[in-house]
């Protein structure tokens, strides 16, 4: 019989997830659409679940040295409208929060939720690649930590375990203060994306001293090259547009979209095209 | 079936139903909530806007096991006092109400935005009732008619 556990600690949800391998339930926002049923009936799940989202050692936001510089943690019960109201949560992430949904969706909708069901479109995760995010996973065994673009390995798989929760995700300190933001929907509120791009900067006297670049929606996940922001870090802002071709055909072989409801693939290989060169003659002087 | 409490329209509630049933199955069916509308069953409307713990949530897409021990306000709750009455005279001056399907959400996505912030502008309006859809008045109407609750209620939050 599929059931409802709603355990009173995570200690208890971890023993119901290597017992009863119950789907997390955090929100619900992905989770019960996924499962949707006639008005007056059940929601059609096939598996047990586990609520999640009401557990005091998956609240909150905390900020902590490192050593190198803050990190930030944030529970994997925490929703969109705690992030949009800490002081410490970077820019681009807030961005990526605002523009996701109305505010009845924001204000249960989890930022742990967007990771685990690693939809390409999944707003938020474009804005944690740019970030290095890493994702705690906690067990049977010691909690352990992964890289985000190793957690999600494809659209609705992770590393994730049948016994195992996401219990929070890491923030490394962010140095790269230029932020740039675009969701292509259409509809802004409650609109899943056609496409959505993040781009982060710093510049030292005219030249680009760090970059990170994602693409959300245009591959089976998020697309980021590390390599080619290493070709263009260095580079001085006048010198871009001569490497400009060479940079875009490194994304143009990364960015392979597909056709679906939202769009199409033409339309998104063009725009998320469009965008990077954008972000590169101009967002990225930062001002603007 | 489970014995599930919580608190609805300030009064304690104990139902018998299976957690995994919707909330707003829940409310409409077995507590006679049908303030509470049923759009799109898929979160995108609005229409069936709850607060939980004073926030505004869409209950189409909650199980009621999620709101065990929680503060639930319907659209019911809020008509019954000071601050609902407002929101509804100050619709009704601005004849911001066409069909009215989806009126219950607006007027709790209006009192959810007048508790943050009593004296919203245009711009805060339409990002506050931003999940609430209307197919009826495009959405001038609706504005005016939260400003003008707004004045009615000052003082009221
Ligand atoms: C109308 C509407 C509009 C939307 N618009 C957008 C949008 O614009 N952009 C966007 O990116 N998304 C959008 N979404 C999708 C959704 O709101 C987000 O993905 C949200 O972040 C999911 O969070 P949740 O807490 O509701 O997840 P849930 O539905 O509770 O869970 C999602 C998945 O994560 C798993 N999970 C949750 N918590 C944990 C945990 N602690 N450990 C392990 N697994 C866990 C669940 O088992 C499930 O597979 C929209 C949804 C709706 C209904
Ligand atoms: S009925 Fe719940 S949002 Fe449309
Ligand atoms: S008045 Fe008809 S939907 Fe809003």
């Amino acid at each position: 019989m599929v059931e409802f556990y709603r355990p009173q600690t995570l200690e208890e949800a971890l023993q119901i997830r290597a017992e009863k391998h119950a789907t997390p339930l955090a929100g619900g926002t992905d989770l019960l659409v996924r499962y949707r049923n006639w008005a007056g009936t059940l929601p059609k799940l096939s598996n047990s679940v586990v609520y999640v989202g009401h557990l005091p050692e998956l609240g909150g936001i905390g900020v902590s040295g490192n050593g190198v510089g803050p990190e930030i943690r944030i529970g994997a019960a925490v929703t969109y409208s705690e992030l949009l109201a800490h002081p410490s949560i970077p820019e681009i992430l807030k961005r990526a929060s605002w523009e996701l949904s109305a505010p009845g969706l924001r204000n249960i909708a989890t930022l742990v939720g967007n990771i685990c069901n690693a939809s390409p479109a999944a707003d938020a995760v474009c804005a944690l690649y740019v970030l290095d995010a890493e994702v705690e996973i906690s067990g049977p065994k010691e909690p352990r930590r992964v890289p985000l673009h190793e957690f999600i390995q494809g659209p609705g798989k992770t590393v994730l375990k049948n016994n195992e929760l996401v219990t929070a995700v890491y923030l490394p300190s962010s140095s790269l203060p230029i932020t740039a933001y675009h969701k292509v929907g259409t509809r802004r509120a409650n609109a899943l994306s056609k496409l959505s791009f993040c781009g982060v900067a710093k510049l030292e006297s005219g030249s680009v001293a760090g970059v990170a670049i994602a693409v959300g929606a245009v591959a089976p996940t998020v697309v980021r090259s590390r390599e080619i922001e290493q070709r263009i870090t260095g580079l001085r802002l006048d010198d871009i547009e001569a490497s400009m071709a060479d940079i875009m055909a490194g994304y143009d072989e990364l960015i392979k979209p597909i056709d679906d409801q939202r769009s199409t693939a033409v339309y998104r290989k063009q725009t998320a095209h469009g965008l990077i060169e954008r972000f590169l003659r101009e967002e990225i002087r930062g001002a603007s | 079936m489970h014995e599930i409490q919580f608190t609805l329209n300030g009064s304690p509630v104990t139902v018998k139903a299976n957690p995994l049933k919707r909330l707003i199955d829940v409310l409409r069916e077995d507590l006679g909530m049908t303030g509470v509308k049923e759009g799109c069953g898929e979160g995108e409307c609005g229409a069936c806007s709850i607060l939980r713990n004073g926030k505004i949530v869409n209950s189409c897409i909650m199980l009621v096991g999620m709101v065990e021990g929680d503060d639930i306000l319907t659209p019911e709750g809020l008509s019954a006092g000071k601050r609902g009455k407002a929101i509804n005279e100050g619709y009704a001056q601005a004849g911001a109400v066409q069909c009215g399907i989806c009126m219950p959400g607006m007027a709790i996505a209006t009192e959810a935005l007048l508790r943050e912030n009593p004296t919203p502008n245009d711009h805060e309006i339409r990002v506050g009732i931003s999940g609430n859809l209307c197919r009826c008045t495009g959405y001038d109407l609706i504005v005016k008619g939260v400003h003008r609750a707004a004045e009615l209620g000052k003082d009221l939050w």
